[in-house]
């Protein structure tokens, strides 16, 4: 009986090392094709020093096998999606009969792009996503007509901007013109939504590294969007990734592209600033 | 056809003569079962890609046959013998009659 007690108890508590283990972050480095030095944990920009000491990207979050498809450009899916948006960025499009190419040169021109984005754009006068200026560049410059905000083209074509900018620091300004607009996004942030009285920071901030049932909570970082998921076989953007989050709390969600999260981008986006540019990243 | 297909091939540059290679080759495609319906209840139609080859200068090295249950954007890796310089040439067979094709020369070195 004794024994029997005893014997229970060790395994008890090899249950409990065992889930403690599986649900931490991962301890591993990220170099993709060998060359680009990802930085995946670094210290929590200034904003975020009274919640967090560190951010991580979700990559840390996933098992091994999702973790292994980045790190080589051919095992990742997303770049097949690239390659299809490298193809949209030399095909001339429009009634100016212009393509990104003829006034932006190769698309590695764009780097650098995507670390400062959503960023206020001083001749709109508001703040704008990489969407919002891809959709301008096609309406006024080329003549063309706009892309669905989380369509197939467009997802492409941020994942392309995107993946010339991989192992840059994320950095999104929060001041100047564009605190107003900050300050929105870090309200949603705080802001509990739907039945389930859930705000992004009870999981992300609160719980990362736990589990959620089955799923293991990241700090809902979005440097590696656009996000090629294993769940749907296909890239998907920061936005539709929002809405996806906002539904699960049972919440009516707010339409990607919508001012709300266009401000909640900026935020979550300045959370990780710091951490490297690594979309089209691979996540399950 | 099937929109937006575009296949995606890695073959090393080089290798010795008689080396075995690892070839990986990747196609965006939908690769539609044939079994789902669309939200008036009607059958969406089978739109797969059905067969993928490999040859070595003219001579074969895999043909594989694919079946409905195979995820989107299949993805085939397997290994190859080198006996020559020479070319490899991929081709995917779609349902509806399309053939996508691609080609990596190897070199010996």
């Amino acid at each position: 009986m004794n024994k029997f007690t005893k014997g229970l108890g060790a395994c008890m508590t090899a249950m409990i090392v065992a889930s403690g283990a599986l649900a931490d972050p991962a301890d591993d480095t990220l170099v993709i094709n060998d060359e680009i030095e990802i930085v995946t944990r670094t210290a929590a920009p200034a904003h975020l020093s009274d919640a967090l000491d560190e951010v991580m990207s979700g990559w840390l979050f996933r098992g091994a096998e999702t973790r292994d498809m980045e790190r080589d450009d051919f095992d990742n899916a997303g770049m097949i999606f690239v390659e299809k948006a490298e193809d949209a960025w030399n095909t001339a499009d429009g009634s100016a009969g212009k393509s990104c190419a003829d006034c932006h040169g190769e698309s590695t021109e764009m780097a650098g792009v995507r670390p400062v984005y959503p960023k206020y754009v001083e001749a709109a006068g508001e703040v704008r996503t990489l969407e919002m200026q891809i959709n301008d560049c096609r309406e006024n410059r080329m003549g063309a007509e706009k892309w669905k905000y989380t369509g197939g083209d467009m997802v492409n074509m941020t994942a392309l901007i995107s993946s010339v900018s991989r192992g840059m620091p994320v950095n999104i300004t929060t001041d100047g013109p564009a605190q107003s607009t900050w300050e929105q996004g870090k309200e949603i942030y705080y802001t509990r939504f739907g039945q389930l009285e859930l705000s992004c920071a009870n999981c992300h901030e609160d719980n990362y590294g736990n589990m959620i049932r089955a799923d293991h909570l990241s700090q809902g970082q979005i440097n590696g969007f656009p996000t090629y998921r294993l769940k749907n076989a296909k890239l998907n953007s920061a936005h539709a990734r929002f809405k996806g989050c906002v539904r699960d709390t049972r919440a009516e969600t707010f339409n990607p592209g919508s001012p709300e999260f266009v401000a909640l981008e900026m935020y979550v986006g300045s959370r990780g600033n710091g951490l490297s540019v690594e979309g089209p990243s691979v996540r399950n | 056809m099937a929109s937006g297909v575009k296949p995606r091939v890695k073959v090393p540059k080089s290798a010795a003569a008689g080396d075995t290679i690892t070839i990986k080759t990747l196609i965006s495609h939908k690769m539609e079962s044939g079994q789902r319906k669309d939200s008036d209840g009607n059958a969406i139609p089978r739109s797969i890609i059905n067969r993928f080859t490999c040859d070595f200068n003219g001579q074969n090295v895999v043909d594989f046959t694919l079946q409905p249950a195979i995820s989107t954007n299949p993805y085939l890796e397997f290994d190859a013998q080198v006996p020559e310089a020479g070319t490899f040439t991929f081709t995917w067979y779609d349902d509806d009659g399309d053939v996508y094709e691609d080609s990596k020369d190897i070199a010996i070195g």
